[in-house]
């Protein structure tokens, strides 16, 4: 379940400030913005450019180059599934054609009640039980279509 | 009589739970309760037999008994049979230890993983821990440097660099500060030897890190974690604070006068960063570009400072060559491909994970004498060795030898020792658009060859896959390879074109279409 703080900048600025004695801080401090606030807030960019001395530019280009910063707030869960070879060789496919069809949404988009946000990953090392899905931190292995019904079953209910 | 307390493993490895190890523990504690008999439950690593998780051990005088694939349903009926006292069931398997799988493997590396509470000091001390360091904290950084070179080890990453020669570099730059830097951006398909140990024998890893902090005059570290092993990451933590808190991490080591500091940072889901300058710029808090080589990181890493970059099985390897000795490391394995290494069996096999040998076995031997071939029960049609950027390989070469040189000489990599497994409903074609799909998902951007050439990659085997101009297409597809190769900063750009040529090379046919059949499809 993701967290699903509002933005607020004296809590933006109190995690900076927690992070400033580490060198190379600014990742650390995406992922602890991310945690708090399940994205990475639009303020947050001018914020960390003050606080860290770094032009927007810089900040924004961190965070757009990383797969895993969100701009967006997701779903209450996120659902990943693997694409990458060892799970495709055990036809994650079918898999991801059929989640697709049960969220009713393709990759990075949220159902439409707000309860799953759908992405894809290349690989969660567990790859000699593939196929394999995360939803939040929560790995399954040898998913199939029936499988994922039960999993999501599961976590609607959380 | 009360009944004696009884000891269980119930691995806590992330495969493990990915099919249900805790609903097997809970399952395991209700009917103890129930019956009320004593048990222990210690939630150990994976002893690697991945395809018998949930793999159920218990105490007993004869050793650990083994009970795989074991669901919660099956709990009651296995307290029935008598497992605490390693009794027969049709999901048993007899002294872990004796399972051919298990006891065909030379463990040095993963000696402990699975074995051992990986968040105990005590048991980590019991089994040989913390042994290869207390050795080099009595040595001098040069000795140290020695015995690795010594010993044979080459980067465990995939490159396959001797690890000794590097830490000889960092060790002769002058600089103020110098860092070791740990690469568990494990982010190839098919591999997952570098997260099981992360969290069966973490302590291994921080020893090993030590030794090299030591031998190279580091007093800084960094595990960089892919943000994608949660389990990995809080189990790494973990570690470190129990390490500091029982002084084998901080100021003044046990009474000597080296000191050390390791902190895990976490990726955030780029590849890239798997390649060692990437990954020293993420860790600097900057997008994960990569660096022109040289300098070498080894000169100018992290901060600018001389830095050692090795992967996680290179620094798990160092506490036993440490505590062993080289001779003893080096006496595994063959020609120049010295100890063993971490096969990962993976993708559509039967009885997939970790098996460490020495190199030099074969692929046919790891893929069915291990593997025990395909989990569909179909031909083996390719395997994909080394990850994303490795070779498909057909089943006429299933005989080579597994070391650095013969596979370099047939155009493949060892690698990390990820093996994919294929049957025959696989695409070849299809392989080798997705290598190029992936490239261009995962390109850092730095240089056009691997940035646009991936995209015009895809573009191409589209094409192919269309059955449009295929010759012709196929033509401009080896040219754009040779660009690749030639022209791109990495390996990401340079080592794109090994699958998507090996696939050609083996499987031509499936390149082979004509608008005609593929309408008929």
């Amino acid at each position: 379940m993701h967290a699903r703080s509002p933005w607020n900048p004296d809590r933006a600025a109190s995690i900076i400030d927690a992070h400033r004695r580490l060198r190379g801080n600014l990742l650390p401090i995406l992922h602890a913005l991310q945690e708090e606030f399940g994205c990475i807030d639009e303020e947050a960019v001018p914020l960390l450019a003050r606080d860290l001395n770094l032009s927007r530019a810089e900040v924004h280009g961190v965070v757009s180059f990383y797969h895993e910063f969100r701009r967006t707030r997701p779903g209450r869960h996120t659902v990943k599934v693997c694409r990458a070879e060892a799970c495709q060789s055990m036809d994650a496919e079918a898999l991801i054609d059929h989640v697709r069809r049960r969220l009713k949404v393709d990759f990075g988009g949220t159902t439409a009640d707000g309860a799953f946000t759908l992405e894809s990953v290349f690989c969660l090392g567990n790859c000699a039980l593939a196929p394999a899905v995360m939803v939040d931190e929560t790995l399954h292995g040898r998913v199939d279509a029936r499988r994922f019904d039960a999993i999501l079953s599961a976590e609607a209910g959380r | 009589m009360s009944e004696p307390m009884r000891t269980i493993f119930v691995p806590r490895d992330a495969a493990a739970l990915s099919v249900g190890a805790d609903a097997v523990v809970a399952a395991i504690r209700a009917e103890a309760v129930r019956r009320n008999i004593p048990v222990r439950i210690v939630r150990n690593g994976s002893r690697g037999m991945l395809w018998l998780e949930p793999l159920v051990e218990v105490v007993t005088d004869a050793g650990r008994i083994a009970y795989g694939l074991v669901t919660p349903e099956d709990v009651p009926a296995l307290f029935d049979a008598g497992f605490l006292s390693g009794a027969e069931h049709p999901l048993g398997h007899g002294p872990t230890e004796a399972i051919p799988y298990f006891a065909r493997q030379e463990r040095l590396t993963f000696a402990r993983c699975g074995v051992i509470d990986p968040l105990s000091v005590e048991d980590y001390r019991a089994h040989g821990g913390f042994r290869g360091l207390e050795r080099a904290l009595a040595m001098t950084p040069d000795e140290i440097v020695a015995e690795v070179t010594e010993s044979g080890l080459r980067g465990r990453g995939g490159a396959g660099f001797p690890t000794g020669v590097k830490w000889k570099t960092v060790q002769g730059a002058v600089a103020d500060e110098k860092f070791v830097c740990c690469n568990a951006d494990e982010g190839d398909s098919g591999t997952f030897a570098d997260r099981m140990i992360m969290e069966g024998d973490p302590f291994c890893l921080i020893e090993g890190m030590t030794i090299a902090a030591i031998a190279v005059g580091a007093r800084q570290g960094y595990v960089y974690i892919r943000s994608e092993y949660p389990h990995a990451i809080a189990t790494m933590r973990e570690a470190i604070r129990l390490a500091y808190d029982e002084r084998w991490l901080g100021e003044d080591i046990h009474g000597t006068a080296y000191s050390f500091h390791l902190e895990v940072r976490v990726g955030a889901g780029a590849y890239i960063c798997g390649e060692e300058t990437a990954m020293l710029e993420s860790i600097e808090g900057k997008r994960g570009m990569v660096r022109a080589k040289p300098p070498l990181p080894a000169l100018e890493g992290l901060f600018g400072k001389p830095t050692v970059v090795n992967n996680v099985l290179s620094l798990t390897s160092v506490p036993v060559i440490l505590d062993k000795g080289a001779a003893c490391y080096r006496d595994f394995g063959v020609g120049r491909s010295r100890g063993t290494l971490a096969f990962q069996l993976a993708g559509n096999i039967r009885q997939g994970g970790i098996v460490e040998k020495a190199f030099g076995i074969t692929l046919h031997e790891l893929l069915y004498d291990f593997g025990g071939g395909t989990l569909s029960g179909r031909p083996i049609r390719a395997v994909q060795v080394g990850g994303p950027l490795g070779a498909y390989l057909p089943p006429a070469l299933f005989d080579l030898p597994k070391d650095y040189e013969a596979f370099a000489e047939a155009e493949a990599i060892v690698g990390h020792g990820g093996i994919v497994v294929f049957d025959d409903r696989v695409d070849m074609a299809r392989q080798a658009r997705f290598a190029m799909e992936f490239c261009a998902a995962e390109s850092c951007g730095k240089c056009t060859p691997c940035r646009v050439g991936s995209t015009r990659g895809v573009e191409v085997m589209d094409k192919v896959l269309a059955g449009e101009n295929v010759e012709a297409n196929l033509t401009l597809l080896q040219d754009l390879c040779e660009v690749m190769v030639d022209g791109s900063l990495c390996a990401m750009g340079g080592m794109t074109p090994v699958p998507v040529r090996s696939a050609l090379r083996h499987f031509p046919d499936d390149f082979l279409r004509t608008p005609a059949a593929v309408a008929a499809e």
